[in-house]
């Protein structure tokens, strides 16, 4: 007997139409508007605005600048806090609370109130960490990006039996680093994807720090066009949201590898 | 000399004291059950021996050599946990490989280790499963062949048979059971059932507020039990309070009725004293037959009856049990008045002192 597909219900269409009209609605009108040639209403439709993004020095400078800022600080926060979040909850669970609450510190203090307290902590540090973006700013965004690593981590330590499969490591004979990197991390792959994703997806399109602090990232070189040249502005943001998920498919393509899937499953019973 | 001891080992976290003192000497090729119920510190004790804990005061020695300082990483012991604890990440192979590649031993060398375990525990054709694709018992199974993979000095299994149904459950404590006799493999088993424990040791250790109450094989545990805790715990048992009344005579009074058992002979009048029965050994016939009154009887009324297959058992008021068979058993029904039949021989006694209460683990198991 076969199986009959279960049908949506008209209700949920409806939603669903409306939830795609409300994402989809500006991408379209953003795109019409970046295929006009420098005055509304001119006949459709010209790439003479991709033309300009795309030759444009400042625009491959800053979305390079942006895209190693995001690498570096997706990097920076796995190294710090894979080992930390695995070692509160194998050792210290008692402290995950304390973390949590430290997670959400960055949502609640507003990132022009942050960056100010960075400058004046930071302020005589060497040259080459306050005056370069890998420097400070990557540190700035480690810590604007914790909420998003935390927690992403935290559902992913909290699926796998963190003990077990600690001890079942160890009596095998497996130091903590190879505990940690053959049988830990690739458990909880999928979470780390996760954080790794909304770390960049948050450093692409940070704009106060890095305005605030003095450094010429993309989303800076995003208002800078925006004011001053409005139909190619409309070219660069769609040409942004693709590099973004351009980059965010090659972390998934990166990530995957065979029985992930089932070690997600297994994981989470 | 033996092979694993443990010398006096402690255990406390804060104030309560997991393990009070226990020692232990295991042979070669010996498997030990340490039996008892939740909190008695039975894992407590496996865990000191994996080196997952570190014991408050004592000592674990193996051939001799002290494993104080050495990690669990660096003790060679193959464990088996309660939990399912194959890596979700990797296929029932590479699980049985994983302490074979640690140890840096040679592929063709891996390859064949990793499908003799896999054939021991007869589970090839799943060799290239994942744990989800794999049922509870099969994945305790790799679990047993990744342990064994190490050739292990010691084999520890914690509870390694609680997730899985009865019938599986049976068919591979059997299995666990054969393997080691096979390998010879030293076994520290921790178990709180004790007829699993009764079914497949050489010895049985039954543990209780953190000490060992008694140590023997499977047979003295279940005959000769020297607690009264050990008597509740292995298998179930008629437990009477009495007190001697006549040393000489070998008789006994239990609440108000005189019972002549053997066992008491040379004990002091006035002694406590707790007559153990095992159920299968009391002879129950209805009141008034006649053929039971020689004065070596308790009476009681059917409280309830509960078939077991083999046998039905009858509860009897004054916390009576008997056992016997169905057809038996079918002539006695709830309410009936019986006269119990307690043998003169065969009866254990033990000593109470004046002010000793009975443990409670509830009902016998």
């Amino acid at each position: 007997m076969r199986l009959r597909r279960p049908r949506m219900a008209p209700s949920a269409v409806v939603w669903l139409l409306i939830a795609a009209t409300y994402f989809v609605l500006p991408l379209y009108a953003t795109l019409d508007f970046s295929l006009k040639k420098n005055a509304v209403g001119a006949p459709c439709c010209t790439l003479h605005n991709y033309g300009w993004v795309i030759h444009n020095g400042d625009f491959w400078h800053t979305i390079k600048i942006s895209f190693i800022l995001a690498l570096e600080t997706i990097v920076l926060s796995l190294l710090l806090f894979v080992p930390t979040i695995y070692w509160v909850h194998l050792k210290v669970p008692k402290l995950r609370p304390v973390l949590a609450f430290m997670a959400l510190v960055p949502f609640v203090v507003p990132p022009i109130v942050m960056v100010v307290g960075l400058l004046k902590t930071f302020k005589g540090t060497p040259h080459w960490f306050y005056g370069q973006p890998w420097g400070f700013l990557a540190t700035a965004y480690v810590i604007l990006a914790f909420p998003y690593t935390f927690f992403s981590l935290d559902a992913g330590f909290r699926a796998i039996d963190v003990h077990t499969l600690t001890e079942a490591s160890q009596s095998l004979g497996a130091t903590w680093t190879t505990t940690l990197f053959k049988v830990i991390l690739p458990n909880i792959r999928t979470a780390a994807l996760g954080a790794a994703f909304l770390t960049l997806a948050v450093v692409m399109g940070e704009f106060t720090i890095a305005n605030l602090a003095a450094f010429h990232t993309f989303p800076i070189f995003l208002q800078y066009v925006n004011e001053s040249q409005g139909f190619p502005a409309g070219a660069l943001t769609l040409l942004s949201f693709m590099i973004t998920w351009g980059a965010m498919l090659s972390l998934l393509l990166v990530g995957r590898k065979r029985g992930a899937r089932g070690a997600v499953i297994a994981g989470a019973r | 000399m033996s092979y694993l001891q443990l010398e006096n080992l402690h255990r406390q976290f804060g104030s309560f004291k997991a393990l009070k003192g226990i020692d232990i000497s295991l042979g070669e090729g010996e498997f030990l059950s340490l039996l008892g119920p939740s909190g008695c510190g039975k894992t407590t004790a496996l865990r000191l021996v994996a080196g997952f804990d570190r014991p408050s005061v004592g000592r674990i020695l193996i051939e001799g050599r002290d494993l104080a300082g050495v990690g669990p990483n660096k003790r060679d012991m193959g464990m088996v946990f309660q939990a399912y604890s194959l890596f979700p990440n990797m296929t029932a192979r590479q699980n049985v490989e994983f302490g074979l590649k640690i140890r840096g031993r040679e592929k063709s060398d891996r390859s064949k280790r990793v499908n003799d375990l896999l054939e021991l525990v007869g589970l090839v054709h799943a060799a290239e499963r994942y744990p989800h694709q794999l049922s509870g018992g099969m994945q305790q199974r790799v679990a047993l062949a990744r342990a064994l993979a190490i050739e292990p000095r010691v084999l520890l299994l914690d509870e390694p048979l609680s997730a899985l149904d009865a019938k599986v459950r049976v068919q591979l404590r059997e299995e666990i059971r054969r393997i080691q006799l096979e390998l010879g493999i030293t076994t520290l088993y921790v178990t709180h059932d004790q007829e699993e424990a009764l079914a497949i040791s050489d010895h049985v250790a039954v543990m209780y507020g953190g000490v060992i109450e008694q140590m023997g094989t499977p047979a003295e545990m279940y005959t000769a039990p020297k607690t009264p805790f050990v008597a509740e715990f292995i298998g179930t048992m008629n437990r009477l309070e009495a007190q001697v009344v006549d040393g000489t005579a070998g008789e006994v009074e239990h609440a108000g009725t005189r019972l002549r058992i053997d066992a008491a002979r040379g004990r002091s009048n006035g002694e406590r004293v707790l007559i153990l029965i095992r159920p299968e050994t009391l002879e129950l016939q209805a009141a008034g037959n006649g053929a039971a009154v020689n004065g070596n009887t308790l009476s009681a009324e059917v409280v309830t009856q509960t078939f077991l297959g083999p046998v039905t058992r009858v509860k009897m008021t004054g916390g009576l049990i008997a056992d016997m068979s169905t057809a038996r058993a079918a002539a006695l029904p709830v309410g009936a008045n019986v006269v119990a039949q307690v043998p003169v021989e065969g009866v254990q006694l033990l000593t109470l002192a004046a002010d000793e209460q009975l443990p409670d683990i509830g009902e016998g198991t």
